[in-house]
């Protein structure tokens, strides 16, 4: 159901695009007005997201390790599983944020006959999530050459590097084709797998079948449609150096994937894709697993009013003694008494 | 705010980061490209036509070179029938190069502008002096 949602919601968003340009003539409204709309709701929701949550205290300690923890000399610990320092910390967090560490711990379990809980080998989680955060990562840069005049020299070797096989003209990009694929099977795992289905909203699927129409408006555009590259260069050039113009006779299918993409831009901040930022605010990963060296005081613990023993006793102390109940610290006659006292305690 | 420093240092490189496009191109105006059609051979003909029409040949240049390219060096085939119904001999050194024979300033033109490095000339020879 969410799925299906999520798909006609996008579609919808192909067809306004497509009757917006195409019938209606909106040409400025897609390729101006909503592409600026998009990046500012984009980057004024994304500061705003992260101030809120560094708002938010974090009560107690709680990073999420999977080894020894620092204590004794003699006791090996684990560096960057249970991190003790700000380095291993980082180390850590590089390892989650660039590889993906966590997800590659990911385990299939099953419940056999007997019964026996049995693990098994499940890393497609990973490769996918790995594949498709990577090719997404370098379909975003090459695209730069769009959008900077002279293009920086990383984009060129990107596209370069990324186009090494020479398959046809324009060359084809090999990360065009894998984050395609790694979005397909990251929404096939969904209808597939009975759990992850059951959990799924439409907030998983809409990303996903909404990059995956970015992805193949992208290459439909690239590789079959075909638009005008140079003209194409003059609006996105345009919307970067803040001079937009738009250039007749682009054809619609730039502005069902301009439009798709702006709508992942304003969506971004509001969607869980906000792990782009959280992650890095995660307690579970951001804290140095230090808690036997450094008390970690609640944020907003307020001073309590407490009644110590001492208090107690020193208030019924009379009474205490008088009911036969025995004190810890008896009223002194003398000095000497009472240092005698506590040497008998000993 | 809780580690305020780390998170508005982190969310400033962020933002230097991703506003790169727009800190890098306020305030310049690139010319578009202009590839020029000025060279002897164009200039004498009659009909300044390419092997199809402009709009296609913008959009579908390349496409059409990588054929030309399998048809010539694969299957041997060197002739052309546009949508026209007129034969050309299919060769990018003696067809296309003939009238355009300005790589600099007709090629070179879009190709730097879109950052667009085409291995034609990983095999084929300029004539105009060098690369």
């Amino acid at each position: 159901m969410g799925a299906m949602v999520s798909l006609v919601a996008v579609l919808v968003l192909i067809l306004i695009a497509y009757v917006g340009v195409k019938v209606l003539s909106l040409q400025a409204l897609f390729g101006v007005f909503i592409p600026y709309l998009a990046v500012l709701t984009f980057f004024v929701g994304f500061i705003l997201r992260i101030l809120k949550w560094a708002r938010v205290p974090v009560p107690f300690h709680i990073p999420t390790t999977c080894g020894q923890q620092k204590s004794l000399p003699w006791i090996h610990y684990s560096r960057i599983e249970s991190p003790a320092g700000t380095w291993g910390v980082v180390v850590r967090m590089a390892m989650e944020v660039l590889l993906f560490r966590s997800l590659f711990r990911n385990l299939k379990t099953e419940l056999h006959d007997g019964p026996k809980l049995a693990y098994g080998w499940e890393k497609w989680l990973w490769l996918g999530g790995f594949v498709f955060h990577w090719s997404f990562l370098i379909v975003l840069l090459r695209h730069l050459r769009f959008f900077t005049q002279p293009v920086p020299g990383f984009v060129k070797i990107m596209d370069a590097v990324d186009g090494f096989l020479q398959i046809g003209s324009p060359h084809l990009l090999m990360t065009g084709v894998t984050l395609l694929a790694a979005v397909t099977y990251l929404l096939i795992r969904r209808f597939y797998i009975p759990q992850v289905r059951y959990i799924s909203l439409p907030a998983d699927y809409f990303p996903l079948f909404l990059i995956f129409g970015i992805a193949s408006t992208g290459i439909l555009m690239r590789y079959f449609l075909k638009v005008d590259i140079i003209k194409v260069k003059e609006l996105t050039l345009g919307l970067a150096s803040l001079s937009p113009k738009v250039p007749d006779g682009i054809g619609a299918i730039f502005y069902v994937h301009i439009f798709l993409i702006s709508t992942l831009f304003a969506y971004f901040p509001f969607s869980k894709l906000v792990h782009l930022g959280g992650v890095f605010l995660s307690p579970t990963r951001n804290l140095a697993n230090n808690s036997r060296m450094k008390r970690h005081v609640n944020p907003w613990n307020y001073p309590v009013k407490v009644h110590t023993y001492e208090e107690y006793e020193e208030e019924f102390r009379d009474k205490m003694k008088m009911a036969g109940i025995p004190v810890e610290k008896d009223e002194p006659e003398t000095a000497e008494a009472d240092s005698e006292e506590s040497e008998g305690k000993e | 705010m809780y580690d305020g420093g780390k998170i508005i240092i982190g969310l400033l490189i962020f933002l230097a980061f991703a506003t790169f496009p727009f800190y890098s191109n306020i305030g310049k105006s690139v010319a578009k490209p202009e590839p020029s059609l000025d060279t002897p051979v164009i200039k004498a003909l009659e009909k300044k036509e390419c092997v199809e029409s402009k709009d296609f040949m913008r959009r579908n240049h390349m496409q059409l070179l990588i054929e030309w390219r399998d048809s010539a060096l694969r299957d041997a085939k060197r002739d052309y029938v546009n949508s026209k119904g007129k034969h050309f001999r299919i060769s990018l050194q003696n067809t296309c190069m003939k009238c355009h024979s300005n790589k600099k300033k007709f090629c070179d033109e879009c190709h730097g502008y879109a950052a667009v490095d085409p291995y034609c000339w990983d095999c084929h020879f300029v004539k105009e002096g060098g690369r």
